[in-house]
């Protein structure tokens, strides 16, 4: 499949799979056992530039862009989703945003220690009462001088117990929806803020999910990104390069489905044959395969939109929806194709399975996609309304 | 300090091998080709060398169709100063000794180095003869599979550490020399983002027969001292074979067989 990349984009996927595999892979499954998050991993990560691509060289990133990034999250979700998604939010969820929406001094301060590594970011949206519903969100902001005092609750922070800045979303004005939100950045060690315990999950072992907690911390008003009321747009916003890396990540899992399912029904004899000479098997793996193929291409050409500055809201969306329900199938189906080796934490794909799981949740649910797709598709009826 | 390396395009070490038609060739479709695992060793250690040393160069020198670039393109990345391409219709055919003599005087024509690296062997043709070769062509002492390298300060001496059977020597030698590289040696580093964006702007100089002293029957297949005639795929591993029974019948059965099928006891 050719999927004309630049020369430098093939250099950074193979930089990207040679480090996955050597450095990464090895130690994937002890840290899903362990529930450890890979620091030394995320350190060398850094080194190679892997957390500043989409930072402007001026800030100490590389800026190689949106593509780059999903065939780095690719790879990196290849060998292990939980390492995946926290390369991915630190760059769409959080550096992406300071770079778009924050003032000229927060960009000199965090950018280039964020595409360092130096720190570690996360992305706070949801609440305990506000998931797919975001724009019901309560955690408050209320000017006092020249600072801004939170109160509130954050639920299903990705890295949070690691990060060093958090990007928020408040309300500021309680008689608006969505218009009546604010962002700002908010340092872990800010008084009021604290960090909850690390959340028992599903899948997604080496990446810490936290909730957070705001009894009056107090945030500097120039700590806002953009402008008050902007905040739902920046969500928004940041959202759809998030998504991209969602794909990204599920085309990542999905690949390393089928490169278990192909070797397993190479290797695997049954009633006198390799399992892979019966059409059963054949069937599940060229479906896989061909599903695959689709959702890269969706994902690089959501990634190319936006590199382009493009619209790619709906292209984002169908991305997001199609790579990851495309990737719980391939979990799916690589276990069934493993029969009950599959079920044995002995292989890898019972825990691609169990990380497949949340793809089709965060950073919007499946059918949240849906309706963000619907809206596009059919604009005319929703702009009679 | 100029430091040369030499480094090729190889089969990826996972990529399945496939005798072409000729029997005499691969095929290269659908085949992933990277540098030398070994020339890495090489290219880390002059970029080492260069930065402990400063006020040096290190320049990358491959031989080979276009593919080779890639492999320039990404020593350049891990941080190689400079890099050369050396191809030509002329070239092609050749055999190891006439491989080296092109690289020699591609080593000559700029400048000739102080200290020229490359790996131990390659892993596709393993003839280990390029690197022998050029230090013959140069009149340079050599040191071939080496697992640590130390230069004098004034640069004009180096002592080696060799992997020989049973054990290590080692050797000093004065420089230029030429020095191959062993697994061991060094950890090489990946090419990073920013040396990916730095390698995209530098020049890749193009080295023809034109630019060498040479003439067209001194290089490539009428200058091949030997030729290669037909590659052999290994023998398919017979399958494994269960033995069923009791562990006594199957211990005794078990003797049986490498006894009188494979004939190992």
């Amino acid at each position: 499949m050719e999927y004309n990349l630049t020369d430098e984009q093939r250099m950074i996927r193979d930089t990207a799979r040679e480090f996955a595999r050597r450095e990464i892979a090895p130690v994937a499954d002890a840290l899903d056992r362990e529930e450890r998050f890979p620091r030394e991993i995320v350190r060398q990560m850094a080194e190679l530039g892997f957390l500043g691509m989409l930072v402007p060289e001026e800030y100490g990133g590389n800026a190689m862009g949106n593509l780059a990034l999903a065939l780095v999250l690719e790879e990196i979700n290849r060998v292990c989703a939980s390492t995946g998604v926290t390369v991915s939010v630190h760059n769409s969820l959080v550096s992406a945003p300071i770079v778009h929406w924050a003032s000229e001094k927060l960009k000199k301060h965090y950018l280039p220690r964020l595409a360092s590594g130096e720190i570690l970011g996360a992305y706070a949206l949801s609440e305990p009462d506000a998931g797919s519903d975001a724009a019901s969100l309560k955690t408050a902001a209320v000017r006092d001088g020249n600072e801004y005092v939170l109160n509130g609750s954050k639920s299903w922070i990705t890295t949070g117990e690691e990060a060093d800045v958090f990007i928020v979303m408040t309300r500021t004005d309680p008689t608006q929806r969505t218009r009546g939100i604010t962002a700002f950045l908010v340092d872990r060690d800010t008084p009021g803020f604290t960090i909850g315990r690390r959340e028992e999950k599903l899948g997604l072992h080496a990446s810490s999910t936290v909730q957070l907690f705001f009894e009056d911390a107090r945030v500097p008003v120039d700590h806002m990104l953009g402008e008050e009321g902007q905040g739902f747009k920046i969500a928004m916003h940041t959202l759809d390069g998030g998504r991209i890396g969602i794909a990204a990540q599920s085309v990542g899992i999905a690949q390393a489905c089928l490169d278990a399912s192909i070797r397993y029904a190479t290797e695997r004899e049954a009633f006198g044959q390799p399992i892979g000479k019966f059409q059963a098997i054949q069937w599940k793996i060229a479906d896989m395969a061909t599903r695959l193929e689709a959702a890269r291409l969706l994902t690089y050409n959501a990634a190319r939109l936006k590199d382009e500055g493009r619209p790619h809201t709906r292209e984002a969306a169908m991305a997001k929806l199609f790579a990851s329900e495309m990737c719980n199938q391939a979990a799916r189906d690589a276990i069934q194709i493993h029969g009950g080796a599959g079920y044995l934490e002995d292989f890898p794909v019972e825990r691609y399975f169990r990380d497949a799981r949340i793809t089709t949740i965060y950073e919007g649910t499946s059918e949240v996609q849906r309706i963000v797709i619907a809206r596009h598709v059919l604009s005319e009826l929703f702009a009679r309304e | 300090m100029n430091i040369a390396v030499l480094v090729k395009s190889v089969p990826d070490t996972e990529a399945r091998i496939r005798i072409a038609g000729d029997g005499a060739s691969i095929e290269t479709q659908g085949v992933k080709f990277v540098m030398n695992p070994y020339d890495e060793f090489a290219v880390e250690e002059a970029i080492r060398i260069r930065d402990k040393r400063g006020d040096s160069k290190v320049t990358v020198i491959s031989m080979g169709p276009d593919r080779a670039v890639e492999v320039l393109r990404t020593a350049l990345a891990m941080g190689a100063d400079e890099a050369v391409h050396v191809s030509d219709p002329a070239f092609e055919g050749g055999s190891p000794q006439a491989d080296a003599r092109v690289l020699a005087e591609t080593i000559r024509l700029i400048g000739g180095a102080d200290l020229v690296l490359g790996g131990k062997q390659a892993i596709d043709d393993d003839a280990s003869q390029v690197c022998a070769a050029i230090a013959e062509y140069l009149e340079m002492p050599q040191a071939q599979i080496v697992t640590e390298l130390t230069l004098s300060d004034d640069g004009a001496a180096a002592t080696a550490r060799r992997r020989v059977e049973g054990g290590d020597e080692i050797v000093e030698l004065r420089l230029p020399a030429v020095v191959t590289c062993e697994k061991g040696l060094n950890e090489p580093r990946y090419a990073s983002l920013p040396g990916i964006m730095k390698a995209k702007k530098k020049e890749i100089r193009k080295v023809t027969l034109a630019d060498l002293p040479l003439e067209a029957d001194q290089v490539g297949s009428a200058a091949a001292t030997s030729r290669l005639v037909r590659y052999h795929p290994l023998p398919e591993r017979p399958p494994v074979k269960m033995i069923p029974g009791e562990p006594a019948e199957q211990a005794k059965e078990l003797v049986r067989l490498l006894r009188e099928e494979a004939k190992v006891i």
